[in-house]
């Protein structure tokens, strides 16, 4: 399961429709990212983009409407979210979530035993401990935050550090990046993406990155840009249509009555709150 | 009352100097001119308390065994927990022996029973007297009262270890043991006792893994009373695994004084209905407590704790974060007063209460309340009742593990969260471990189809 620079691995879109309680967000998506590749999605608010980021990792609450995803001919969208990251999917979200009790160290361990990483003795790659701990250095995330429960008082800077750790420890095929770049300063950001551009080098990662700024793409060098606007991609161009968005803005590919806001799903009902 | 094997004959049997006879005699008066409380009444609410059957118990008599075995269970159960200043061992609430440190000097600490005083130790059922009628009934079958002091600036590095063991082989029948245990901590003194409840004689110490509904029931009220005098700290964890056929209802009740902190830490894995009331007064100018509590409830187990922060002096605080989960059909009630008197200004008091709920057939109830005399003051309450955050699992299986997995990971970390916080370093380790064991196919994702799970899968 763990990638090697040789092995090409795709996960390909096609015509995704996906919405949240019957309401259309993604309105057919057709899209194809390979190892080694870099994509990039921008897109004005309300546009889909993490919609798009969830409806691919499988989280709960959101319905598929029509289309197909495949990562390397496995049908993603007939999967539940863990066993897509198995076959090598990652997505470092917007929001990282903080789980009181439960160390970095312990789910990286998890995670790499569920992937079949962390029984490969002496493949030189180390423990989830080794791992972690020279990643660290690599992001810039204090060392001691390794022992903290996950994202736990983190900065929102922080937390994009330590998503971006998880991603080189783990070593999947396609990382979907969030808006990687929100929360972070100018140093945490040109940690993060040189981490990530590296991990393109290194292992051939395949990157698939929501983003609104052009900075974090500068370090990135996204192959292809993708304009998404009301559930749709409504162009794709090479690298300089980042810059060309930064100046322009998205008005001209706004058509009226075509925007569609971005959705969450409903949190499952059982909370209750007696006071 | 109604006719039960709790007769006046059972409590004048008992062993003991004239005090104590004395006092079980009143005390056994007044149960007998009373009633059992009953569900109407509000500390019973949600309890259950209606369908308890008296009838169903009986007293212990003195059990003539040899103390050997007993202590080296106590030892046993006490080893986990780490290093000690004193191991009291209780059987039945009979105290079958008593072993001090050598390191520990005699004039800085003292642990005995009170069955050879001449008088009743200072203190004695001022903080927990009776209630109700089980109070009287602790009080009438009083078979000794642990005694733990602890001198004037002492300072223990170790905790006092008390093992409180129940036996039902002991009656023919059904039986009930009364532990008590009485501490005074001397003013700027430093120290610590642990307290551990645990079934012998039965198929399973934890209180857990295959709870034998058909054993014959048995009814243990223990009492603790904590005093923290003035410039003082006392760190305390109660740690209750009786088996489920054990009916519980347990008293703690603190006093601390000025600029002294008391932090306590119970939990609550074992007993079929297993209550803790838990009464912390703060009398002292800019005193302290810290009240922790973990439950975990399965199969049919009810736990149910009744908390009182009591604020008397100024600049008081107390904190309160009882976190607990219930599995199966297991049922929990947190309720909890915030009392600020009148001329305790600047005090500030927390209470919170988080409840996960695992099981469609398990149940939690939260009731925090607050009862505010004075201005100036800063109080805040919480409380919680769900299942395991979806967000919290998503995040886990994103990364690839598996729901069996990631939810034992997040079910661990809740209670290891509050585990972290446990006033001993032994007491942390050992509720990590004894909520892992019980969890042991109880959650959710257990019960899923095997054919679903991934080879890989541990």
């Amino acid at each position: 399961m763990t990638a090697t620079a040789n092995s090409a691995h795709q996960l390909v879109v096609e015509g995704l429709r996906a919405g949240v309680t019957s309401r259309e967000v993604l309105a057919g998506i057709d899209l194809e990212v390979r190892s080694g590749e870099v994509h990039a999605v921008m897109g004005p608010n309300g546009s889909g983009k993490s919609t798009l980021a969830h409806v691919l990792m499988g989280r709960p609450g959101y319905q598929v409407l029509g289309g197909s995803v495949t990562l390397d001919g496995h049908d993603l969208l007939a999967l539940p979210a863990w066993q897509r990251a198995r076959l090598g999917l990652f997505l470092a979200p917007q929001y990282p979530t903080e789980i009181p009790g439960v160390g970095l160290q312990e789910l990286l361990a998890e995670a790499l035993a569920a992937t079949g990483q962390a029984s490969v003795a002496g493949s030189g790659d180390g423990s989830a401990t080794d791992r972690a701990a020279a990643e660290a250095v690599r992001v810039g995330l204090e060392t001691k935050l390794l022992d903290r429960p996950v994202n736990m008082d983190l900065s929102g800077g922080e937390r994009k550090r330590s998503e971006t750790l998880q991603l080189a420890v783990l070593r999947p095929h396609i990382a979907i990046l969030d808006e990687l770049d929100s929360g972070l300063d100018v140093d945490g950001l040109r940690d993060v993406a040189h981490r990530v551009r590296a991990g393109v080098d290194e292992w051939g990662l395949g990157v698939l990155a929501i983003t609104h700024y052009q900075r974090l793409l500068s370090v990135l060098r996204p192959d292809v840009v993708h304009v998404l606007v009301g559930g749709r991609i409504v162009a794709s161009g090479g690298p300089d249509m980042a810059e060309e968005l930064e100046r322009t803005g998205y008005a001209q590919y706004i058509t009226p009555g075509d925007v569609v806001a971005d959705a969450r799903p409903v949190r499952r009902p059982g909370f209750t709150d007696p006071i | 009352m109604t006719l039960t094997a709790f007769t006046a004959d059972a409590s004048s049997a008992l062993a003991g100097p004239l005090w104590l006879a004395t006092r079980r005699a009143g005390a056994w008066e007044r149960f007998a001119a009373g009633s059992l409380p009953q569900e109407a009444e509000e500390v019973w609410r949600y309890s259950g308390i209606d369908r308890f059957d008296l009838s169903s118990f009986g007293p212990v008599q003195r059990p003539d065994r040899a103390p050997g075995p007993d202590l080296e269970v106590g030892r046993a159960l006490a080893q986990p927990l780490g290093s000690r200043a004193a191991l009291v061992v209780t059987y039945n609430g009979a105290i079958v022996g008593v072993e001090s440190e050598p390191s520990v000097a005699d004039d800085q600490l003292s642990v005995t029973s009170v069955l050879s005083n001449s008088d009743a130790p200072a203190g004695l059922g001022e903080l927990a007297p009776a209630h109700d009628a089980f109070g009287e009934l602790h009080d009438a079958f009083l078979a000794d009262v642990v005694h733990v002091v602890v001198a004037k600036k002492a300072v223990l590095r170790d905790p006092v270890i008390v093992v409180h063991l129940v036996d039902r082989a002991a009656a023919s029948g059904s039986a009930a043991a009364f532990p008590r245990s009485l501490v005074h901590v001397g003013p700027s003194a430093e120290a610590g006792v642990i307290e551990l409840y645990a079934s012998v004689g039965a198929p399973d110490t934890t209180g857990a893994a295959d709870a034998d509904h058909r054993a014959p029931p048995v009814l243990v009220i223990p009492v603790t009373e904590l005093e923290v005098e003035d410039d003082a700290h006392l760190g305390y964890a109660n740690l209750q695994v009786l088996d489920q056929a054990c009916t519980e209802l347990a008293v703690q009740a603190s006093r601390v004084g000025r600029n002294s902190t008391l932090r306590s830490f119970t939990v609550s894995l074992g007993g079929g209905y297993a209550r803790v009331r838990t009464d912390s007064d703060l009398i002292g100018q800019g005193g302290h407590t810290a009240l922790l509590a973990a439950y975990l409830g399965t199969d049919k187990q009810v736990h149910d704790f009744r908390t009182l922060q009591d604020h008397h002096a100024p600049r008081t605080e107390s904190e309160l974060l009882f976190e607990g989960a219930v599995a199966d059909e297991a049922r929990s009630v947190y309720s909890g007063l915030i009392h600020i008197r009148n001329g305790a200004h600047g005090a500030r008091a927390f209470q919170t209460n988080h409840n996960l709920v695992l099981s469609e057939g398990a149940h939690a109830d939260s009731v925090p309340n607050l009862d505010i005399e004075e201005n100036d003051v800063r109080c805040s309450h919480a409380s919680t009742v769900g299942p395991i955050d979806e967000d919290q699992r998503y995040y886990l299986e994103s990364r690839g593990i598996s729901p069996a997995v990631a939810e034992r990971l997040i079910v661990l970390g809740f209670f290891s969260d509050l585990a972290n916080r446990a006033p001993f370093p032994g007491v942390g380790p050992w509720v990590e471990n004894a909520v892992s064991h019980r969890l042991a196919g109880r959650l959710p994702s257990d019960r899923v189809e095997p054919a679903t799970q991934d080879a890989n899968d541990g």
